[in-house]
């Protein structure tokens, strides 16, 4: 499902603006990392995605829905949207009841349901823990909770918001694999992060904000050798791409793969 | 001299069943910087309050072994004595800002004005303290009026301001951009360089490999092992055991099996070293 936002402002009531006119194109299935510094307005962007924002000018097309004739429940049938923290998210009594609330509220049937909840608690892994309580559970796996509850949504459009703060390398390992699947089932995935190594290695498209404004977008080769411009939004450019420019390779390289076989030309 | 002195500590949270820490033993020497890694749930964090002192006063549960700082043993001593020894910045500073206080500047002189440090010296200690941080513009701001990265320099800004004999830090950047995280990092260090103790619990390998003295690395609440960054970080036992590694340790790895690394090279913690080894 295709996604338009076009010349996008907006302002909080305490007056400070914070987009500055967004213009973007995402196609149905494309994997988009967003980056910039904190107060770039990446949250403030995601959020008018799903309609928690209503553009101050400017719109948002979610497929042919506008976001401003549509109430967040019914965009929640297109587009999901996971929490950076999974505490703001999580509330129910076991996992089962928990990734089942979203699909139930979607107005799926009882099997559908049963359906849905098993693909999205085998995707992160958590099949054997329906009847564990979310706070029993491990940050680490909380947060695959949440994602699991979203996922059961089965919107065509995925949003997470910094999936990998707080987590260590097994559980962003485990994440990529997520993000990796939704891909493969032709769904829209995009991503907020500040880890520019994971970003560089899970997304082929990135766009770079800087002060409510677009400041790169293209795709994540272009985007992420360009170690000057994104000094400007306080990003810096991934590990592996970094140590290829110091050693005077000719590609701009995201991941381990690329940059052994250019080592090896 | 050993500042921290941890010895055959054992804890266990209460209504649990098995122990977070197992039988840890570990020194920290006056003036130095200690890091420690680990995957989720290794008892990091539970580590941290350990050495400030939350546990076991404040989250109860079984403690065996000891634990000294300064020559005091936590067990003998009050939490409130102890945060004169101890400050613990928590991971998620949600959980550390007061909620008592209106204004950034309030919450940050909280812990003076509780310990009772005269206001005369208030005043200044609070403004040194968030110069030291880059947090003046936001004295006048409600602490929950803040981003994740400004409420975590706000977290570590009101433990500097105490002065503690050690400072304790879980995932102080976890929730800043890059350049928060260098800032803070450089606050660290310069702190540490000043002579101050510091233990700190990060994921950010790279910060870790350019700054700490040492590094203890901790899975299912026991030291799997310590030492320097440069023996830790290029460790195969850290890789084996789902601990993150930074990308020039796993390339330079990788490059190793495939030959194109000197097997008689210690694989790369650092850019510069990375650099230098694929040059050669």
């Amino acid at each position: 499902m295709k996604i338009e936002i076009l010349d996008l402002q907006y302002s909080y009531p305490t007056g400070v603006t914070a987009l500055n006119g967004i213009s973007l194109t995402i196609e149905a299935g494309e994997q988009v990392a967003i980056v910039g510094q904190n107060g770039a307005g990446k949250t403030t962007l995601v959020k008018h995605l799903n309609g928690l924002l209503q553009p101050t000018s400017g719109y948002v097309r979610i497929g042919d829905w506008d976001t401003r004739q549509h109430a967040v429940a019914k965009l929640a049938h297109r587009v999901g949207y996971v929490f950076q923290n999974p505490d703001e998210q999580l509330f129910s009594k076991n996992v089962g009841i928990e990734v089942a609330f979203g699909p139930k509220n979607l107005g799926r049937s009882g099997e559908q349901v049963q359906a849905l909840v098993k693909d999205a608690l085998a995707m992160t892994e958590l099949a054997d823990r329906t009847e564990t309580n979310p706070y029993d559970l491990s940050p680490t796996w909380r947060k695959m909770v949440a994602i699991a509850s979203i996922i059961a949504m089965d919107t065509p459009i995925v949003i997470f918001d910094e999936p990998t703060t707080g987590q260590d390398a097994v559980n962003i390992a485990r994440i990529a694999r997520v993000i990796e699947r939704l891909s493969a089932q032709g769904k829209t995935v995009i991503t907020i992060t500040h880890d520019i190594d994971f970003c560089a290695e899970n997304f082929a498209r990135v766009v770079a904000l800087t002060q409510g404004r677009v400041l790169l977008d293209g795709k994540a080769t272009d985007v992420l050798g360009q170690a000057e411009i994104l000094a400007t939004t306080y990003v810096d450019p991934p590990q592996l791409t970094r140590l290829g420019k110091r050693l005077g390779l000719d590609q701009t390289i995201t991941n381990q793969a690329e940059f052994l076989a250019a080592l090896k030309k | 001299m050993a500042l921290v002195n941890l010895q055959n500590v054992t804890y266990t949270y209460p209504i649990t069943h098995s122990p977070v820490l197992q039988n840890i033993s570990m020194q920290v020497n006056e003036g130095e910087f200690v890091a420690i890694i680990g995957p989720n749930g290794a008892g990091k964090s539970t580590l941290c309050y350990t050495i400030a002192g939350f546990v076991p006063h404040f989250f109860k549960g079984e403690l065996t072994g000891t634990v000294e700082v300064a020559g005091q043993e936590s067990s003998k001593s009050n939490l409130h004595e102890w945060v004169l020894n101890v400050g613990l910045a928590f991971q998620n500073p949600f959980n550390q800002i007061s909620g008592a206080k209106y204004t950034v500047f309030e919450e940050i002189a909280f812990g003076l004005e509780n310990t009772g440090v005269p206001r005369e010296e208030m005043k200044p200690r609070v403004e040194e303290a968030m110069k030291l941080t880059g947090i003046g513009d936001l004295a006048d701001r409600s602490p929950y009026s803040l981003s994740g990265g400004q409420q975590q320099r706000v977290a570590l800004t009101s433990i500097l301001v105490m002065q503690p004999k050690v400072l304790v830090l879980d995932e102080p950047t976890s929730q800043m951009d890059p350049i928060g995280t260098r800032e803070v990092f450089g606050v660290i260090r310069t702190m540490a360089e000043n002579g101050m103790t510091v233990v700190l619990v990060e994921h950010k390998v790279e910060w870790i490999a350019r700054f700490a003295d040492r590094v203890i690395a901790l899975h299912e609440g026991k030291i799997l092992m310590e030492g320097k960054p440069s023996e830790v970080l290029t460790s195969d036992l850290l890789a084996e055991n789902g601990f993150g590694i930074s990308r020039y340790t796993s390339t330079a790895r990788e490059a190793r099996n495939q030959g194109l690394w000197s097997k008689a090279r210690q694989l790369a913690i650092t850019l510069d070293e990375a650099v230098a080894g694929f040059k050669q």
